[in-house]
């Protein structure tokens, strides 16, 4: 491997670590993200010549922590005055590499960097979009423009929202700390729900066609690995993982050869990863034995993603089981989008009678092409031909995405050859 | 250390009049003594109705007209109410003292960091 082919793979792979202890070292973010860019161009200049260094990790460490005390020194000339941040800096300056070296080589300092860091990322005084920002330039160290391209903005765009949310990391002091114990659950529901929205966002994209994107799903992945590396022990952090391995294994099915979506009803079931699936079930059984017979949100829909990734086809879905399931999730997350899956279940268990009834309580859902699709799935089947046509052009018209338009399209041509 | 001030936000329909003074003055007398004891507390003031407010515009910078305006600069449904400077480590704590704030139920506060004064 060459020296800058090297240099990319140990940034994504240990970007967010060395980051993380310079964090420490330096209590400030931007700074430490300055360093490390200033230190990953030193390593392109040094390593062609050099070699790749035994320990990568190390060298950048080091070589950001020297960037970072030449970027604190300018800082205070200009500002006239020394810094917080300058004059810790420099008090421990001595002996600073052999420091390094200890930090880079303690395994649970390196975790408790990183919690720190990831909790820091996806604290709630920051925006949801702030934090999605955050952790994919922070935690998963992809590029900005990449960034921005994932969620359809202009790269300058996605840098101020970068900018910002750093800068409020500084001047608002919201601190560097792992939450106590009392914290912990609503600071870990924040971070898994930015890891959760990183992955819808890959398979719903809020718009346009789907070319050119980075892959948001297996940064999602990696980004569960990443937390249940860092909190084993934590059945949601667990259950997570399992429910974004079901949903990425689906992932090759979910288009077709021409790119056109197909949804899970009508997939080929032969292509999806069943080496993911079985990962995803390990996974959620960990999280189960870990629970106490408590299930989470995540461990809900894990399991209704597991019971899907199990079934043999569509109709051979064990429907009592989704709708036992979704009745749970409805009652420790009730959300329409809930009750929606809940009322497709209940017309494959019960009928479209049923399934219609469910769909029309449901309150809020009128501006989701989902609802009207769903409407006209069961109207369909009551040869309710015309109303279906109706609900299936207005559902065409919500539609997000040029995808999902092409396919309530096409059902609509199906319906109108149906007899009225 | 770092600085913030906690702006108190109410309704502006029932600020002042509802809930009484009587009523809710004695939690703000409360939240001081313990903010005070404890360090934090900086500063603080509650503020007169909106309605008291004169708007000031010197057009034409420095020396220039002089324009006032009765009433407040913008016209919200929430108005400021009063404020507090707190001081305390880092953001987390100062949340931790706002919550304890009584605008934080009965309207809102906005925790913003104060700028320091370069001498």
């Amino acid at each position: 491997m060459d020296a800058s082919a090297a240099l990319v793979k140990v940034l994504r792979e240990e970007g967010s670590r060395v980051l993380a202890t310079l964090v420490r070292y330096l209590g400030d973010l931007p700074v430490a993200e300055d360093a490390l860019s200033e230190a990953t161009i030193a390593a392109l200049e040094a390593w062609p010549a050099s070699g790749i260094p035994d320990n990568p990790r190390a060298w950048l460490t080091v070589a950001a922590r020297r960037k970072a005390l030449d970027l604190l020194r300018r800082e205070s000339a200009r500002a006239g005055k020394e810094t917080a941040a300058y004059r810790w800096g420099t008090e421990r300056a001595k002996d600073e590499i052999e420091e390094v070296i200890d930090a880079v080589e303690t395994e649970s300092q390196l975790r408790d960097d990183m919690l720190r860091l990831i909790f820091t990322c996806c604290h709630p005084a920051l925006s949801r979009e702030a934090q999605v920002a955050l952790a994919l330039r922070t935690l998963a160290r992809l590029e900005v423009d990449a960034i921005a391209r994932a969620f359809l903005v202009r790269e300058a765009t996605m840098a101020k929202r970068l900018v910002r949310a750093r800068s409020k990391i500084a001047t608002a002091r919201i601190p560097y700390v792992i939450p106590s114990d009392a914290e912990l659950p609503d600071r870990l529901a924040a971070v898994l729900a930015v890891v959760y929205l990183i992955a819808t966002e890959a398979h719903a994209p809020t718009g346009g066609d789907s070319v050119a994107r980075v892959d948001l799903e297996a940064e999602a992945v990696r980004l569960a690995r990443l937390l249940v590396e860092l909190m084993p022990d934590e059945p949601e952090v667990l259950s997570l993982l399992a429910l974004l391995l079901f949903t990425s294994a689906r992932t090759p099915a979910r288009s077709d050869a021409e790119g056109h979506v197909v949804t899970l009803a009508n997939q080929d079931r032969d292509r999806w990863n069943r080496e993911a699936i079985a990962e995803g079930s390990r996974w959620l059984q960990r999280a189960v034995s870990w629970s106490g017979g408590k299930a989470g949100p995540y461990q809900l829909q894990a399991h209704l993603a597991a019971a899907h990734s199990t079934a043999t086809s569509w109709a051979e879905t064990d429907w009592d089981r989704i709708v036992e399931l979704y009745d749970l999730l409805g009652s420790v997350a009730a959300n329409p989008v809930v009750a929606l899956n809940r009322a497709v279940a209940i017309t494959e268990r019960d009928g479209p009678q049923y399934g219609l009834a469910a769909l029309g309580a449901i309150v809020g859902m009128e501006r989701s092409h989902l609802w009207h699709a769903a409407l006209a799935d069961n109207l369909r089947r009551l040869g309710r031909t015309v109303e279906a046509a109706e609900e299936l052009e207005t559902a065409a018209a919500l539609a997000p995405t040029e995808g999902e338009r092409r396919l309530l399209l096409s059902r609509l041509l199906g319906v109108r050859s149906e007899p009225a | 250390m770092a600085l913030y001030v906690a702006l108190c936000y109410y309704d502006r329909d029932r600020y002042w009049d509802e809930p009484p003074e009587t009523e809710f003055s004695p939690e703000y007398t409360e939240f001081a003594r313990r903010a005070t004891e404890a360090g934090v507390m900086r500063g603080g003031e509650a503020l007169h109705p909106v309605t008291m407010s004169t708007t000031i515009t010197v057009s034409g910078g420095r020396g220039g007209d002089v324009m006032l305006t009765d009433g407040p600069y913008a016209e919200a449904k929430e108005v400021l109410a009063g404020y507090f400077v707190l001081e305390t480590a880092d953001l987390d704590e100062a949340i931790g003292w706002a919550v304890q704030i009584p605008a934080a139920w009965r309207g809102k506060i906005e925790l913003r960091p104060i700028a320091p004064h370069h001498a």
